[in-house]
């Protein structure tokens, strides 16, 4: 298989002598860093923790959903198991994915700047991340949670008697979390460009954080506010939330929504802006429609914000505003779709190879389009109705978000890992990698689709027994595609130690984190670069090759 | 060649002009720091914006719904008290602004007395919300504390409209989104005012005196926008629909 | 759907039916979801097919050993307004049909039969105008349209029939209803699609579709022996509503005879109708919608009647209007009158019989 890696001769290849991570030493230099690379570390560590708690809750339902019977679990049980799988993933391991470890760590290098406007806020976001997991933890540890992770009221409020309270608490540190970071970039992107690095030289990378840190900026705090009014409901019974009090139930689907919504394209976003980068390395080539995929980045993030109530359809809302969202929820899927056929263009007329970024990209694109098909498929009034709640939606946003969000994530880490630690990662492996969560993933989730408009509802510890051959087959992907995200948890330490030096640029990338050492420095660059040439300029990268000065490391 | 010369600006000179000791290392000049902490603190208010926008979206909801026992609400609420605050805060903006004038000026005395000014007016503004708040415990206007709809089904005051039990018991609702909602207006103002302790001893010992204006700058925005988020909740909770 | 071939889309259902791959189609709107659900499904594998024939044939044809120097094309605004405009053609259509499909869904004709059905922790109760009242089941007529109006009792709960094609959420506080008519008897799954809590698995049970004849006679001997209406009546003297609502003209309280569905002025100078919504609503806030004319003296019944009784009340303070006892009446006659159906396969659930189109007499079909 021909490939684009250009590695330094192994022989005599050696890591720079000093870098980010051998600056300095110790715990300290760790805990109390302003680097955002070693917060993107730091980062890295703890979102993977959380997904292996999220990974192992969700084996546990396909376990529990092989029979029909609520066997294996109690009911009680398995109520709290999808409720913390669901919120572990979302706020603990999806939300911060890429922008907090990806992002965090490019950001600054791809615009060419020292570090990101506010260091000293960027680790204060992750130990606000850190707190807010331990309080997840602790609240699991005594007892858990089973509002399943919509915290709907009543519910929520006053019909449980789980750590309703501590999880609604983790998740709000969380959030403050990501409103930190989110400020942080938008900041950061806006100011501290290096001179000539205009809006249109910016990498899409970079456009598709943008994007999401308006959307997490203008959308978090409406779920801090959310989940403030249900411990106070929960606590004092302030009666906002209490038809017999006069509130209205509905009222926190409205918020709890316009957050949620906007949350998803959070969650998103910073995938897309992985698979830009991702496509045009492997295929040579500046993306197809470098303005139309800028401006679809940002077209998202400002309808994100008006399509909250298609998660209410049936819930008695006016027909008429019904209309209007779901009119507006299939504005929101173009922009979508323009991007995925700019992608799609790019191939054309490129040279294209399929290492594993690359093959994680193909994944994308295909699971990503029916995962968006779906989605319009639920905004479509008439078809909600049959579809809403029921598994036809867990298998859409398990499609969109691990068909597509968790693919871009594992492409960007197997892309940039190499400028992160200096080191390749096994490439057969993690091509066999990619191919298995592929193919794992589409058995566990397709059969869904078809559980759902089977009618089988989403939540439920048992089932009638007809829908029992459908739910095997799920669970038998489940257990392949847990392998294949467990083969890089183990051979990306590996390749810490063992894997070949990859040199400044292995792919060969155009992008201002290319052209410096591998690890970074800490202080990123030795000099502030200049930009004088647009992104993706494979012209100027053959040029720059053919008369490289070496820098010193 | 003169061997007089004192007018020579050495390297040191120009390295403490351009990257003065309160200069991060990742910024490029002394400008784009303050133009990027300037901008985090506007879109920091802005996402305070987002988190009081729910707060009232839900009141105007619910003043919607059960207009007379919002007004009831309204009319149990002290407008004396409000107005008093209302001063207080404006009062506390304009001194806030004055330090940072101070500041820009490089006065220390003027800038250390505005910020205490402030403080103080800060302070006094959270007394008076407590004794109002202990005003409407004792009358049972708490919500959870032996709420009481006496008042707004039999009221005193001869001009008010009694109401019916049932739309009188939507009050609990307007009592809970007011302390809510002034609750979290205070809170806001006691963060406000931590910082603005902490930033005043920094600014006995000169950290504000010699060029680095931008937090004192910064607080001002924020100090400013508590004061904006007051100005909403004045009017929408003490003054519309009170009785003629 | 009535375009292609009827025969063929008769084999394409029965065959995925037989594989347990699709639901029994047995109402009337289930073909128009499900023709619209295989439209959206082949647009689906259209786009897919494109997007993936794109990347599969671009790889090929441009892989590295093919294509050694890239080309680098800056875009075609051509090619973007065609994928711009084109998809969102589709996507309008789709919204189109489906808005259309979501009314009638959720606007019943005035002429169906109403049935009530309250949710609660972990159970659905059913209420049938004649005073039948089931369990986690729903004994319903054929060919006969039905207006389900939904509440809870406690917490969100959704109440979905499959096999129907309808779901709607169940919430405390406001009726919600949904609307169907049934075709083919048989026993379809009756689930809670909103999770409520430890039970909402076992939130389930049937809806049994039966002719006509079958369900007059389930009808005759399940009844309480009061119907809806009767028990609400007994209410209304027993909550002591009849002391201001005497329907005199010295009366406190407005006349509630004719009443329902009637618009009225309020005294802000609104109007509102008087549906059951509004009824409802009167009783247990009563101040928050006067009446002109009148004032708000009337006493909040807040947490004195539970949701059935609730239901009662509405039932008789509607039976109080002469056209909606002539709906009602005209329906029961209906049934009463029914042809009985051909013999046929009871069907249970997945996997059902052929479609039979029968309905109960001359009620046009929506």
């Amino acid at each position: 298989m021909s490939t684009i890696l250009s590695l330094p001769d192994q022989t005599t290849a050696k890591l720079p002598r000093k870098h980010f991570l051998n600056q300095e030493y110790g715990l300290r230099s760790w805990l109390l860093t302003s680097d955002h690379k070693r917060i993107a570390i730091l980062y890295l560590c703890s979102i993977t923790f959380f997904f292996v708690i999220g990974g192992v809750l969700a084996g546990l339902i396909r376990l529990e959903l092989l029979t029909p019977a609520s066997d294996l679990l109690a009911t009680d049980t398995y109520d709290k198991v999808f409720s913390m799988h669901g919120l572990i993933m979302i706020f603990f391991f999806l939300l911060p994915s890429v922008p907090a470890t990806i992002g965090n760590f490019l950001i600054p290098l791809m615009i060419g700047a020292r570090d990101v406007a506010f260091p000293k806020i960027n680790l204060l976001s992750w130990y606000l991340f850190v707190t807010g997991g331990m309080v997840m933890l602790a609240m699991m540890v005594l007892g858990g949670v089973d509002t399943g992770w919509t915290f709907t009221v009543p519910l929520s409020t006053h019909f449980l008697n789980t750590n309703v309270v501590a999880a609604a608490t983790g998740v709000f540190i969380a959030g403050f979390s990501t409103i930190l970071t989110g400020l942080n970039f938008l900041v950061t992107i806006h100011r501290m460009r290096c001179p000539g690095m205009t809006w249109f030289r910016l990498p899409l990378f970079i456009w598709g954080h943008y994007a999401t840190a308006i959307l997490q900026i203008l959308g978090t705090p409406v779920l801090a506010i959310s989940l403030v009014l249900i411990i106070l409901e929960r606590t004092l019974n302030i009666g906002v939330f209490d038809p017999t009090k006069g509130g209205d139930p509905l009222l926190f689907q409205h918020l709890f929504w316009f957050y949620s919504h906007p949350a998803v394209y959070v969650m998103i976003l910073p995938g897309m802006a992985v698979m830009s980068e991702v496509i045009s390395t492997f295929s040579r080539k500046r993306v197809f429609g470098y303005t139309a995929v800028a401006f679809s980045s940002v077209a998202i993030a400002v309808f994100a914000f008006f399509v909250w109530e298609h998660h209410m359809f049936i819930m008695g809302v006016s027909q008429y505003s019904a209309l209007v969202f779901s009119l507006l929820s299939m504005l929101v899927a173009v922009p979508s779709a323009i991007k995925v056929f700019n992608w799609s263009m790019t191939l054309y007329k490129g040279s294209i190879t399929f290492e594993a970024p690359m093959l994680y990209a193909f994944g994308f694109i295909g699971l990503f389009t029916i995962g968006g098909m779906t989605g319009i498929m639920l905004a479509t009034l008439g078809m909600d109705i049959h579809l809403t709640e029921t598994y036809f939606v867990v298998a859409h946003f398990h499609f969109v978000m691990v068909g597509g969000m968790l693919m871009a994530y594992m492409a960007g880490i197997h892309f940039w890992w190499p400028k992160i630690t200096g080191r390749m990662y096994p490439e057969t492996m993690s091509q066999v990698a990619a191919m298995m969560t592929f193919i794992g993933f589409i058995v566990t989730f397709f059969p869904q689709f078809i559980l759902g408009y089977l009618g089988m509802p989403r939540r439920y510890a048992a089932y009638p027994a007809d829908f029992q051959v459908l739910n095997v087959f799920s669970t038998a992907g489940a257990s392949v595609l847990g392998i294949g995200y467990l083969l890089p948890m183990l051979y990306l330490p590996w390749s810490l130690v063992y894997g070949k030096i990859a040199g400044d640029n292995p792919w060969q990338a155009t992008g201002l984190e290319w052209q410096i050492q591998s690890p970074p420095l800490t202080e990123n660059f030795i000099e502030i670069p200049i930009m004088d040439h647009e992104a993706y300029d494979y012209d100027w990268l053959a040029n720059k090759t053919r008369h490289e000065v070496q820098t010193v490391g | 060649m003169d061997s007089q010369v004192t007018a020579t600006v050495t390297q040191e000179d120009e390295m403490r002009a351009t990257h003065p000791p309160f200069m991060k290392h990742h910024f490029a000049t002394l400008s784009q720091q303050r133009e990027t902490a300037s901008m985090g603190m506007w879109v920091f208010l802005m996402t305070e914006i987002m988190f009081f926008g729910g707060l009232f979206c839900a009141y105007l909801i619910f003043r919607n719904w059960y207009l007379p026992a919002f007004s009831a609400g309204s009319n149990a609420l002290s407008v004396v008290f409000g107005t008093t605050m209302t001063a207080i805060l404006i009062l506390s903006s304009f001194t806030m602004a004055m330090a940072v004038y101070s500041a820009q000026m490089r006065r220390k005395r003027p800038l250390v007395a505005f910020m205490f000014i402030t403080l103080i007016l800060g302070l006094v503004f959270l007394t008076i919300k407590g004794v109002e708040w202990h005003g409407e415990y004792v009358e049972h206007h708490v919500p959870g504390m032996d709420f009481s709809i006496q008042a707004f089904v039999h009221p005193t005051n001869p001009k008010a409209v009694p109401l019916a039990p049932d739309m009188a018991e939507k009050s609990q609702l307007f009592f809970s989104l007011y302390f809510l909602m002034t609750g979290m207006h205070a809170l806001h103002m006691i963060i406000g005012i931590s910082v603005l302790c902490f930033l005043l001893w920094k600014a006995t010992k000169n950290a504000y005196t010699e060029g680095h204006v931008m937090p004192i700058e910064n607080f001002g925005l924020y100090w400013h926008f508590v004061d904006i988020i007051w100005i909403f909740l004045f009017p929408l909770l003490y003054l519309i629909s009170r009785y003629r | 759907m009535n375009h292609i071939s009827p025969v063929l889309w008769q084999f394409l259902i029965h065959w995925l039916q037989q594989f347990a791959i699709f639901p029994p189609e047995a109402s009337t709107i289930a073909p128009y979801a499900d023709a619209l659900y295989f439209t959206l499904v082949a647009v689906t594998i259209v786009g897919l097919l494109l997007v993936g024939g794109m990347v599969v044939v671009f790889s090929v044809r441009y892989r590295q050993e093919r294509h050694p120097q890239a080309v680098q094309i800056e875009g075609s605004t051509l090619l973007e307004a065609t994928w711009t405009l084109i998809p969102l053609g589709i996507f309008l259509v789709f919204f189109v049909w489906g808005a259309l499909l979501f009314f009638r869904i959720y606007n019943p004709p005035a002429n169906s039969m109403n049935i009530y059905v309250v949710g609660k922790q972990w159970m659905w109760k059913v209420e049938h105008p004649g005073g039948q009242h089931e369990i986690d089941t729903l004994h319903i007529p054929a060919g006969v349209p039905i207006k389900v109006t939904l509440i809870s009792q406690d917490v969100f709960h959704s109440f979905s029939i499959p096999a129907f094609r309808v779901k709607r959420e169940s919430i405390p506080g406001r009726y919600t209803t949904v609307y169907f008519e049934a075709t083919t008897p048989g026993r379809y799954h009756l689930f809670c699609t909103q999770y409520c809590g430890t039970g909402h698995s076992g939130m389930i049970g049937w809806v049994y579709v039966m002719t006509p004849e079958k369900y007059r006679q389930w009808a005759a001997g399940t009844t309480s022996g009061s119907s809806l209406a009767q028990n609400g009546e007994r209410l209304f003297s027993v909550m002591g509503c009849n002391a201001c609502h005497a329907g005199n003209s010295q009366a406190r309280g407005p006349n509630l005879y004719g009443l329902y569905n009637s618009r009225i002025r309020m005294t802000d100078g609104s109007t509102m109708i008087a549906n059951d919504a509004y009824i409802r609503e009167k009783i247990l806030n009563p101040s928050l919608h006067v009446p002109a004319g009148y004032v708000p003296i009337m006493p909040t019944y807040q947490g004195q009647i539970s949701e059935e009784g609730l239901i009662e009340l509405v039932e008789y303070i509607k039976s109080l209007d002469s056209r909606y006892r002539l709906t009602q009446m005209m329906n029961k006659s209906e049934l009463d009158s029914a042809q009985p159906a051909p013999i046929g396969p009871a069907n249970q659930g997945v996997g059902a019989a052929p479609l039979q189109h029968a309905p109960a007499s001359g009620v046009p079909k929506p």
